[in-house]
């Protein structure tokens, strides 16, 4: 590699020559809440960050004026990248559950495989609206709790607390964990999986 | 007066991009892997220069934004440039076997069970 391109690209080591097929899981969660822990725990690559911007135009329209107002929002989020085979890439997208969030999601996440809610549940209301905005899309998710140590609830408690389906797989895990992170992601891929072939048996 | 802002400044990105501030199509998908068919030349503008660079193998839309430090929509702008004029290819992802499927095909989600259950 020439320098002039490691100066561009760090320390990240080069893909196979033959990667062809980029997949997308994103982990959903509140500030704080462990997503860049989990994408580092498992991700090939040191987790790099980038954003992207959304100019919407009539949003909160001043009267007292006649310029059409635009307000611009900015998302950032981080990445974390793992080649599964010689030709089949995993990205793994930590994203912040905030409402201006989901304004960018079709452009951004159309595609995406499914996602982890990953929750702390000495907060998990910061939650319930990433878990309704996915339902909203469509997006087959499972809820990873985060153990912080704190109080421990039982699952039947944080399910209930979060409303959520019996159907929605719900697991415990320690997001600095390799193992653990693992198992969350093994988790998510098995119940998309189930979801996937069932869908295929049932259809006409 | 302007209130000093923490994001990029805007006129660096209308810069970059000729004035356009948004691509013709979705064509690039953030994880679309780009490759490069030629070397950079002489004169040619210096963000399609360093794409064509970083992608001598195989990356994504995303770590190319990361690595420009711009927004992705200025990255598929970028791309659709240099897409036009052959100098790039694009892997754009599958994930269904059939445009209509709503969940991805359950044979590459058991290619990315085994990848996951050997890493």
């Amino acid at each position: 590699m020439d320098s002039a391109t490691s100066d561009l690209t760090g320390t990240r080591p080069p893909l196979h020559s033959t990667a062809a097929n980029g997949l997308k899981i994103v982990i959903v969660g509140g500030f704080g809440v462990g997503k860049t822990t989990m994408v580092r725990s498992v991700s090939d690559i040191r987790p790099l960050n980038t954003e992207e911007t959304m100019t919407r135009a009539g949003e909160g329209v001043d009267d007292t004026t006649n310029v059409e107002s635009k307000t611009t929002t900015t998302i950032a989020f981080d990445f974390g990248r793992i080649s599964l085979n010689d030709t089949t890439v995993l990205y793994l997208f930590g994203a912040p559950g905030q409402e201006r969030f989901w304004f960018l999601w079709d452009r951004l996440f159309t595609g995406t495989l499914g996602a982890v809610v990953l929750v702390d549940t000495r907060r998990l209301v910061d939650s319930w609206y990433a878990i309704d905005r996915l339902e909203q899309h469509g997006m087959p998710f499972i809820v990873a709790r985060n153990d912080f140590g704190g109080p421990h609830y039982s699952a039947e408690e944080v399910r209930e607390a979060l409303d959520l389906s019996e159907d929605v797989p719900l697991i415990e895990c320690d997001a600095r964990s390799r193992e653990s992170s693992k198992e969350v992601l093994i988790t998510l891929v098995n119940h998309l999986y189930r979801l996937s072939s069932s869908a295929r048996e049932n259809a006409p | 007066m302007k209130r000093p802002g923490r994001d990029e400044d805007p006129d660096r990105l209308y810069t970059v991009t000729g004035g356009r501030s948004r691509s013709n199509s979705d064509a690039f998908d953030l994880v679309t892997l780009v490759v490069s068919e030629s070397q950079p030349t002489p004169g040619m503008q210096s963000e399609h220069a360093s794409i064509l660079r970083i992608c001598s193998s195989p990356t994504a839309v995303v770590e190319i934004a990361s690595d420009l430090n711009l927004p992705v929509s200025i990255v598929r702008i970028l791309l659709g440039d240099l897409h036009a004029a052959g100098r790039i290819t694009a892997r754009h992802p599958r994930t269904t076997a059939t445009a209509a499927d709503r969940l991805p095909d359950p044979e590459i989600l058991k290619q990315v069970l085994v990848g996951l259950r050997n890493l």
